[in-house]
Parts: C-alpha cells; sequence; structure tokens
C-alpha cells in the first residue's frame, strides 16, 4: 500500500482487468492532487510560455522586447505547470520547508514535456541549471533547479553544466522582492564555465523573467550561441 | 521499540552555576530538545558547554527514526542528496511543518543545572467555589500530581468544570518550583484556555503554543500546548495534564502519544481528562490499570439532557433529497422552550452546504447559517451564533466539544452514520443544557436503524446521571 507524495493519503488502486494481470507502475500521488495539478495547454506565449487564447506573444513579452535594455536578449522559454494556488503550495514545500522527495511527484509531467520540447536526437543538449547563491544552497541543502536538471540528465541523455555562479546576496530572498525592485537589480550571475554550443536554462518557477534574462544575458555575451529555458511552473 | 531509547538521558553536570538557575537562557534550554537554528543566537559560554547533542536521525541497520518526533513511517522518510554534509542520507518528512530534520543535523538538550522559578507561596488569583464532586476530584488530582510517577484519568461529565478542577494541583506544584503542561489535541482549546489560566495565575510564566501563536517566549513555568507543540520538548514537566485525551488526533496517532511521555520527566505525573473514554481507557480503568476519578454531574448540579432518538424510514434518502423530515418539522413547532437556538449536526459537508437553501426557505423569519472545518468564515459564524445573530445553525462534528453555547437544542440528523462515534454523539448532546439558568435543552436523534454507538452513547449519558444521583 503505498501514500500519496503530496496529502499523505492511502493510495487504494482500483482493481480493473489490466492491472489484475498485469504488473504497473505504482502511482506516487492520489488521484486527487493529480487533478489539482493540471499542466499548461496550447497556444502558449512564444516567448515565456504562458498560457494564451491565442497564438504569439503575451502583453509581458511585447513589452520587453520594446524595452531598450532588454530587447536584444531574446527569450524563449517552456514550463510544464501553470503557477497556480496549490503547485505554489506544492513548491513551497518542495523548496523552502525542503522535501526534496516531492520532485518525484513532478517527474512524469516534466519528463514528456521536456521530450515535446527540446528532444532531437540529432541535436546535443545542455542544460544549465540556475545557480543558488551560497548561503541558500547551505540553508536549503539542495539547489531545486539543480535537482529539476539532474532528474532529466537521470533519463534522457543529455549534459548538466554548472556554467553560472550566483553572487552571494545581501538583499531577502529572490522571491519576495517587489517586481519593480527585481527589475531594477543588477546582474547576479558570473560565468564560471563558457559554453560554445546552445543550452538550455533550467529553473522552477518563471515570474517575472528577470532571471531567466539575466541568465541569458550573461551567457550570451561570453559567446553562447542560442540561449532557451525550461521551467517547472509558470 | 527502540524509541525509548532515544530519550537523552538526565545528567547535571558538576558546574557551580547556581547562579545561572534564574538566568532566563537556562529556563529557556532546559527541557528541550532543539535544532541548532532553534538554539538563541550567539550562544556563548557557560551556556555552550552544558549543551549535549543527540543524532537528529536514529540510523539502526534496520528502520531509521526521527529522533525529534519519534517518527519511522517509510513514507515519512525521505531520501536527499544533502549540500551540507555531501552526501546522501534521510531527513525526515513528518517534521517539515515544524522544520525539516536532517540525517546530519544535531539535536541540542541542556544537560546543566535545572531552573528555578520565581518563588511563589500564594500563586493562584483564581476565587471561586468549586462542588463538592469537583472538590473530591480537585483532591484526588492535587494528590497524583504531587507524586511521583502516578497516572490518573478523570472522567468527568460534559459540563462539569474540569479546568476549575485543576487549579488546586497546579497551585501546588507552582509553589514547589515544578514544571506543568496543560496539553490538548486541538488548537480552538489552548485559545480558550490560555485567558482563563492567566487570570488564574497572574504571577505565573505562562505561555500558550499552538501552529499558529506569534509570540514565543520559550520561557514558562506553565505551558498551554497542542500535542504536536511538544515536539521540542523532552525530560521537561513534572506534570503532564492532557485535556480530551478522546479527541481526534490524539486518541489514534501513537506519535503523539511518543511526544507526551518523552516530554514528561522520568518520575513526573500524568493526569488524562475526558469526558467520553475510548473502549481503550474504559477497558483500564475496568481492570484496574488505570486509576480514574468520577465527576458525574455538572457544576450547576442538574442531570445530563438524556437524548431522544426517533426512527425515521428512508432517513439518509429524504435528506439527499434536500428535504427535512415531517418529524423535525413538528419537532420544531412544539418544542418546549421556542427561544433556543437550535444546533443541527449532520454527517456530511456535502449535506449541510445542499441542506442550507433548503432550509433557509421552509423558515423565512429565522437566520439560518452552516459551518464546517473547510469554511474561511468559521470562527466569524460561530461568534456570530455565540451571539445570537444566528437561531439555526447546520454543522458537521467540528462543533462536537470544546464549545459552549448556554441555551441550545440539540438535533443529529442520520445519528446512525459512522462518523457519530459514541464519544461524539455523548459530547453533542453535552452542548446542551449547559447554563444554570436554563439548565434543560432538548436533544434530539433521527436515525434509520440502531447502531451500537447510538444505544452506549444513551446508556453511557444515563449510566452517568445515576452516578451522579447516587452522590
Amino acid at each position: 500500500m503505498s501514500h500519496c507524495l503530496i496529502c499523505y493519503e492511502r493510495i487504494v488502486p482500483q482493481v480493473t482487468w489490466t492491472n489484475l494481470l498485469l504488473p504497473v507502475k505504482e502511482a506516487i500521488i492520489c488521484s486527487e492532487c493529480k487533478e489539482k495539478l493540471p499542466i499548461l495547454a496550447a497556444p502558449l506565449c512564444e516567448g515565456c510560455g504562458r498560457e494564451m487564447t491565442e497564438e504569439g506573444f503575451c502583453a509581458d513579452c511585447l513589452k520587453w522586447q520594446q524595452d531598450p535594455q532588454w530587447k536584444r536578449v531574446p527569450i524563449t522559454n517552456h514550463s510544464v505547470y501553470p503557477f497556480q494556488p496549490f503547485m505554489r503550495e506544492v513548491i513551497t514545500t518542495w523548496k523552502y520547508r525542503g522535501d526534496y522527495q516531492l520532485i518525484e511527484c513532478f517527474q512524469e509531467e516534466l519528463l514528456h514535456a521536456f521530450e515535446t520540447f527540446f528532444y532531437k536526437k540529432e541535436e546535443s543538449l545542455t542544460l544549465v541549471p540556475i545557480p543558488l547563491s551560497n548561503d541558500r544552497l547551505i540553508e536549503r541543502a539542495f539547489n531545486q533547479a539543480e535537482a529539476l536538471a539532474l532528474l532529466i540528465n537521470k533519463n534522457i541523455q543529455v549534459e548538466v553544466v554548472h556554467a553560472l555562479t550566483r553572487k552571494s546576496e545581501e538583499a531577502s530572498k529572490q522571491s519576495k522582492m517587489t517586481r519593480k525592485k527585481r527589475l531594477a537589480r543588477d546582474n547576479p550571475f558570473t560565468i564560471k564555465k563558457q559554453q560554445s554550443k546552445p543550452v538550455i536554462l533550467i529553473d522552477d518557477i518563471y515570474t517575472t523573467g528577470m532571471t531567466i534574462r539575466h541568465a541569458t544575458k550573461i551567457l550570451l555575451e561570453s559567446g553562447c550561441p542560442k540561449v532557451t529555458s525550461f521551467t517547472l511552473a509558470r | 521499540m527502540s524509541k525509548k531509547s532515544s530519550v537523552p538521558p538526565e545528567k547535571i553536570l558538576p558546574l557551580n552555576h547556581s547562579s545561572l538557575r534564574e538566568d532566563p537562557i537556562v529556563q529557556y534550554l532546559s527541557g528541550k530538545l532543539l535544532l541548532k537554528e532553534e538554539l538563541p543566537q550567539n550562544l556563548k559560554e557557560p551556556y555552550l558547554s552544558q549543551l549535549q547533542t543527540l543524532d537528529a536521525i536514529d540510523q539502526p541497520k534496520s528502520r531509521p527514526t526521527c529522533n525529534r518526533c519519534g517518527n519511522n513511517k517509510k513514507h515519512l522518510l525521505g531520501i536527499i542528496p544533502c549540500n551540507r554534509c555531501h552526501q546522501t542520507h534521510v531527513y525526515c518528512r513528518n517534521c517539515l511543518q515544524t522544520g525539516r530534520v536532517l540525517a546530519c543535523e544535531k539535536l541540542y538538550f541542556w544537560a546543566g543545572v535545572q531552573p528555578k522559578w520565581t518563588h511563589q507561596s500564594e500563586p493562584c488569583t483564581w476565587k471561586g467555589n468549586l462542588t463538592k464532586a469537583q472538590q473530591k476530584a480537585a483532591d484526588r488530582i492535587s494528590e497524583v500530581m504531587d507524586s511521583k510517577d502516578k497516572k490518573l484519568l478523570c472522567w468527568a461529565v460534559c459540563g462539569a468544570g474540569k479546568t476549575e478542577m485543576l487549579f488546586a494541583g497546579i497551585t501546588l506544584a507552582i509553589s514547589k518550583n515544578k514544571r506543568v503542561c496543560l496539553a490538548t489535541p486541538r488548537a480552538d482549546v489552548v485559545r480558550e484556555l490560555f485567558p482563563r489560566f492567566r487570570q488564574a495565575f497572574k504571577n505565573t510564566e505562562i505561555e500558550a503554543l499552538y501552529g499558529a501563536t506569534k509570540e514565543k517566549t520559550g520561557i514558562s513555568q506553565l505551558t498551554i500546548a497542542t500535542t504536536h507543540q511538544l515536539i521540542r520538548y523532552s525530560n521537561a514537566f513534572d506534570v503532564i495534564i492532557i485535556d480530551e485525551i478522546d479527541a481526534f488526533p490524539f486518541h489514534n496517532d501513537e506519535n503523539l502519544h511518543y511526544l507526551a511521555n518523552r516530554a514528561l520527566k522520568k518520575e513526573g505525573s500524568q493526569i488524562f481528562l475526558t469526558a467520553t473514554p475510548r473502549k481503550r481507557e474504559q477497558m483500564l480503568i475496568q481492570t484496574g490499570k488505570l486509576e480514574a476519578v468520577f465527576v458525574p454531574v455538572r457544576f450547576h448540579g442538574h442531570p445530563l439532557p438524556i437524548p431522544k432518538e426517533k426512527y425515521i424510514f428512508r432517513l439518509s434518502y429524504t435528506l439527499q433529497k434536500s428535504t427535512l423530515p415531517s418529524v423535525f418539522k413538528n419537532w420544531y413547532k412544539n418544542r418546549r422552550n421556542q427561544t433556543r437556538q437550535i444546533l443541527l449536526f449532520l454527517p456530511t459537508i456535502s449535506l449541510t452546504t445542499k441542506l442550507l437553501p433548503k432550509i433557509q426557505a421552509m423558515y423565512p423569519n429565522k437566520k439560518i447559517e452552516s459551518v464546517h472545518a473547510e469554511d474561511a468564515e468559521r470562527k466569524e459564524k460561530i461568534d456570530a451564533y455565540r451571539n445570537h445573530e444566528i437561531d439555526i445553525i447546520l454543522t458537521t462534528t467540528i462543533l462536537e466539544r470544546g464549545v459552549t453555547f448556554p441555551s441550545v437544542d440539540v438535533v443529529v440528523m442520520d445519528a446512525g452514520h459512522a462518523v457519530f462515534d459514541e464519544a461524539a454523539l455523548v459530547q453533542i448532546a453535552g452542548r446542551a443544557g449547559r447554563s444554570p439558568d436554563d439548565p434543560t435543552g432538548e436533544v434530539l436523534f433521527l436515525h434509520q436503524g440502531r447502531t451500537e454507538a447510538l444505544v452506549s452513547a444513551i446508556k453511557q449519558i444515563k449510566t452517568m446521571n445515576k452516578k451522579g444521583r447516587n452522590l
């Protein structure tokens, strides 16, 4: 008897002819929690990957494209889940409360989405997880972006490179900053390893897009030919 | 089980720091079992050398056990590739709410002198009188609190005035520099009791601990806490009083029993309070394995209202169709005291929301509301009901215990439903007739077939009334 990874309730499998005769994979989360975690459905914004009513770019992305500072840093982001209240709860438990194992409940959808967005056999892929500052890494004991990258790496033939480092931030935690403050901040990243091949940035949440833009900018400036990004939630 | 062995031994280092005894840092640290981040910041000597450590997670060859919460369930132990120690190890998923516990961490406990509290010869500032039955129980409770390694169950009917019976024992304990904890499974009860104890022990350090408390000093001679909060205590209290031992989740959560036992000093005593002991406790009392004291009458001296039960053909079907049985309508029209408010218990949340518009349409002159555990306005609605702004409230079992409304009639719809067990039904019946100004009140159980729970609940109430008459 297994327990749901999110709500800890027991999962009672429905007995059907199929699973009576054939062994099936045990469910990781219960059907109720699964229902509360829908994935993003097309049409999606061509820039940030959010759900749209029609194809094209969303208003936010159009604004970014006109910004004199950022118009030369085009981004293409793909995400798996919409960042709705239940998803926020799960990510909070995972990342801030530190329940590392919760990553397993995203595995199936994450791999599926990654394959549909990126996987082409002829092209070799390089994943670059968004780093944490050293203090934060010690506090959390794991980097959630790195965990996602390694999960993909374990299942699909891709390379994970720690190409970036993050300056220790004296300011408060990222997601607690206001949008304005975050936009005004200097680039928190520095290059650790130069990249000559296209890379895919990996992060947990795309909120304003500032983190991804900063990372994209510094990678492009250091000679990387192309940068796209893949996040768990949008 | 290996659980017991993880309790840190009570060691007192031979250090001549008698001045330390009244130090607030010692008062904070003693009796606690803390994670590094829960220790006071910049802790220096002479405190540091008197802290001892314990592996946060016990890892024998078989199954790991969290030394903080006692959890050893497989699905509540996660695996993490840790960036602190660069190894992959377990962590406790049961502790997430109160701070994650990694296997590479330590737990800290105080091994220095025991703290001393401001001496009070007359700590009790409550001036009131107890009834004869209350006094008898209070005397027994004091005796047990004052002796070592004893247990006593106080079986007092709903509305007996349990809190006041504790004051004498607590007074004695405080004047002897002892530490007392009143623990309960329910946060509502902590919120209700805290101001009453602050009134009764004005000069004592008291602290209330529950999930959402804002100010936590961590310094208290008298602690009022939810049982979950005992996760930060070990070897702390001379006396632990557990209120509502039969309430969810305490009665079926072994972990909470473990926490309560650990928080108690080796020779400490335990008092259990309940109005409706479960079968397990009733058995222990009958076989003489658990000492008990009964308080079979309410503080106002009137007997408990005996529930009337009524069989209704296809009741759950009637309710599903969102109609009320005519028995209810007739009773409502003809009940003895028309001014009383109504508590209408229903077995499920969906029924409360489904029936609400129907009943509102049936009695347009009455103010009718519904409330359940997931209701965002739960607290506001209960307050409104208390202020007589609501005439009829449809509720699930959340109002079964711990709430007092002075003048109500109680109806349980589908009283044979599985959510209404014996304890729940006795508690529900105990909501009626609580005030000395209106000590009767009617209780009506409507069902479509008697259940064992229903029969034994009524029997339990009658037995208690009989005991009360024979006093």
